[in-house]
């Protein structure tokens, strides 16, 4: 019951684009098309569940004052790692190809970070692998969301198929960098209205580094 | 003559069409969260453009002279994250102790940088660019100024933002979203410039 609680609580509640608004420049970048910003999403799972686990098992092995360059240094051989894979499996090249450079920057992904510090860290190592799971779901779910309303609505199809509505015709707009912003500020705007929760904002209390900045606990940086 | 015309191509794409931010999505996090004044938003810029031209200083030559010669160029991302990680902590130590004010203006944002993407995005796009040194360490100046930039232009429309009444669900951050759509917008319209 727990680890369902735990797995949907990255879903739903605690959803890292839509609540939390974390990792805004690979939501807003690779969602041009549905497929992907799955790609994208399912991507990024398999770093976070992977780093998730093994910071897990160091945790007491990590010293507390070095562990941000700890946990890049592991993230960053995960992201290798999927990169390796995805230049060498010939039906994933497509996706090595449409991620560009968002595929080695999921290294500096701020969900992961903030995984990393707020769970894995404090966490077992299965439990933590349950969260990295309900995580890189709800990240991917998000992201989905995110590029089948662009791709409808910008390129009048999905997945690649052609799909129209009524007789509106494709607006490129969506496609372009301006409509990933508004896209998102209204997909943030509805689900603040559904769930009846405020906003929040993109602040210094969402950063992930804040744990690690002396700067936040001294409270300078938001002044 | 070919050179001073390359550079002024790189000036001119990287702040105005290919812009950091509102083209290529690189460092959000910052522009959003951090530009809600001006005054926060011009230290900001200008630790991120001062970083960006280090990062390109030191990572070229690790990569040219230290990954391609032992055949390990794929490790790069996290040779240069660790450099960026390095001596982002090292710049903020030199600066605490030797010019105190330039600390209190930019010191505060320094470890923020450490995983901003932007840095990181700015050092790998100069690899596959093929840029050699000077071309690395002036593109990374001109995407720094691009983003310094529209930092400053985008807390201005905040400040603005801030005061206006807007619909009660769109409040906070979706219309900061929708603000920087529009500016984003505004910014095609340098598309045809360098053509």
């Amino acid at each position: 019951m727990r680890y369902l609680k735990v797995f949907m609580n990255g879903i739903i509640k605690e959803n890292p684009v839509l609540v939390m608004l974390l990792g805004t420049c690979p939501t807003l970048a690779v969602t041009t098309t549905a497929a992907n910003g799955l790609g994208m999403g399912i991507a990024t799972m398999f770093a976070l569940v992977f780093s998730n686990v093994v910071i897990s098992l160091l945790k007491s092995v990590i010293p507390r004052q070095v562990r941000l360059p700890c946990y890049i240094v592991i993230v960053a051989g995960f992201v290798t790692f999927i990169s390796f894979m995805l230049q060498i499996i010939p039906w994933l090249y497509w996706l090595y190809e449409s991620l560009g450079l968002f595929l080695p920057l999921i290294a500096v992904n701020c969900i992961i970070f903030e995984r990393a510090e707020a769970f894995a860290s404090k966490n077992n190592p299965f439990i933590s692998l349950i969260d990295g799971l309900g995580m890189g779901t709800g990240f991917t779910l998000a992201l989905f969301i995110m590029g089948t309303a662009r791709e409808i609505l910008g390129a009048g199809s999905w997945m690649g198929y052609e799909i129209s509505i009524g007789e509106i015709p494709p607006m490129m707009i969506f496609g372009l960098p301006a409509g990933g912003f508004f896209m998102y500020g209204i997909i943030i705007a509805a689900v603040g209205k559904l769930t009846k929760k405020p906003v929040r904002t993109i602040g210094c209390e969402n950063c992930p580094s804040r744990a690690t900045c002396k700067n936040f606990t001294a409270g300078e940086a938001d002044k | 003559m070919e050179i001073a015309q390359k550079l002024l191509f790189i000036l001119v794409a990287e702040v105005f069409i290919e812009n950091f931010v509102l083209t290529k999505f690189l460092g959000i996090c910052p522009f959003l969260g951090v530009s809600k004044k001006i005054s926060g938003s011009l230290s900001m810029g200008l630790a991120v453009m001062v970083v960006m031209v280090c990062a390109a200083i030191f990572t070229y030559p690790v990569y040219t002279f230290v990954l391609v010669p032992l055949n390990i160029a794929y490790m790069n991302t996290i040779m240069f994250i660790l450099i960026i990680a390095l001596f982002v902590q090292i710049m903020e130590m030199a600066l605490k102790k030797y010019f105190s004010p330039l600390y209190k203006a930019l010191g505060v944002y320094l470890p923020l940088i450490t995983t901003n993407c932007a840095i990181l995005g700015v050092t790998l796009l100069n690899i596959k660019n093929e840029y050699n040194f000077l071309l690395s360490v002036f593109n990374s100046f001109c995407a720094g100024l691009g983003f310094l930039m529209v930092m400053l232009i985008f807390s201005g429309i905040r400040e603005r933002v801030e005061q206006s009444d807007v619909p009660e669900s769109l409040k906070g951050t979706p219309i900061t979203l929708i603000a920087a759509a529009i500016m984003s917008l505004s910014f095609i319209g340098f598309g045809g410039m360098a053509g």
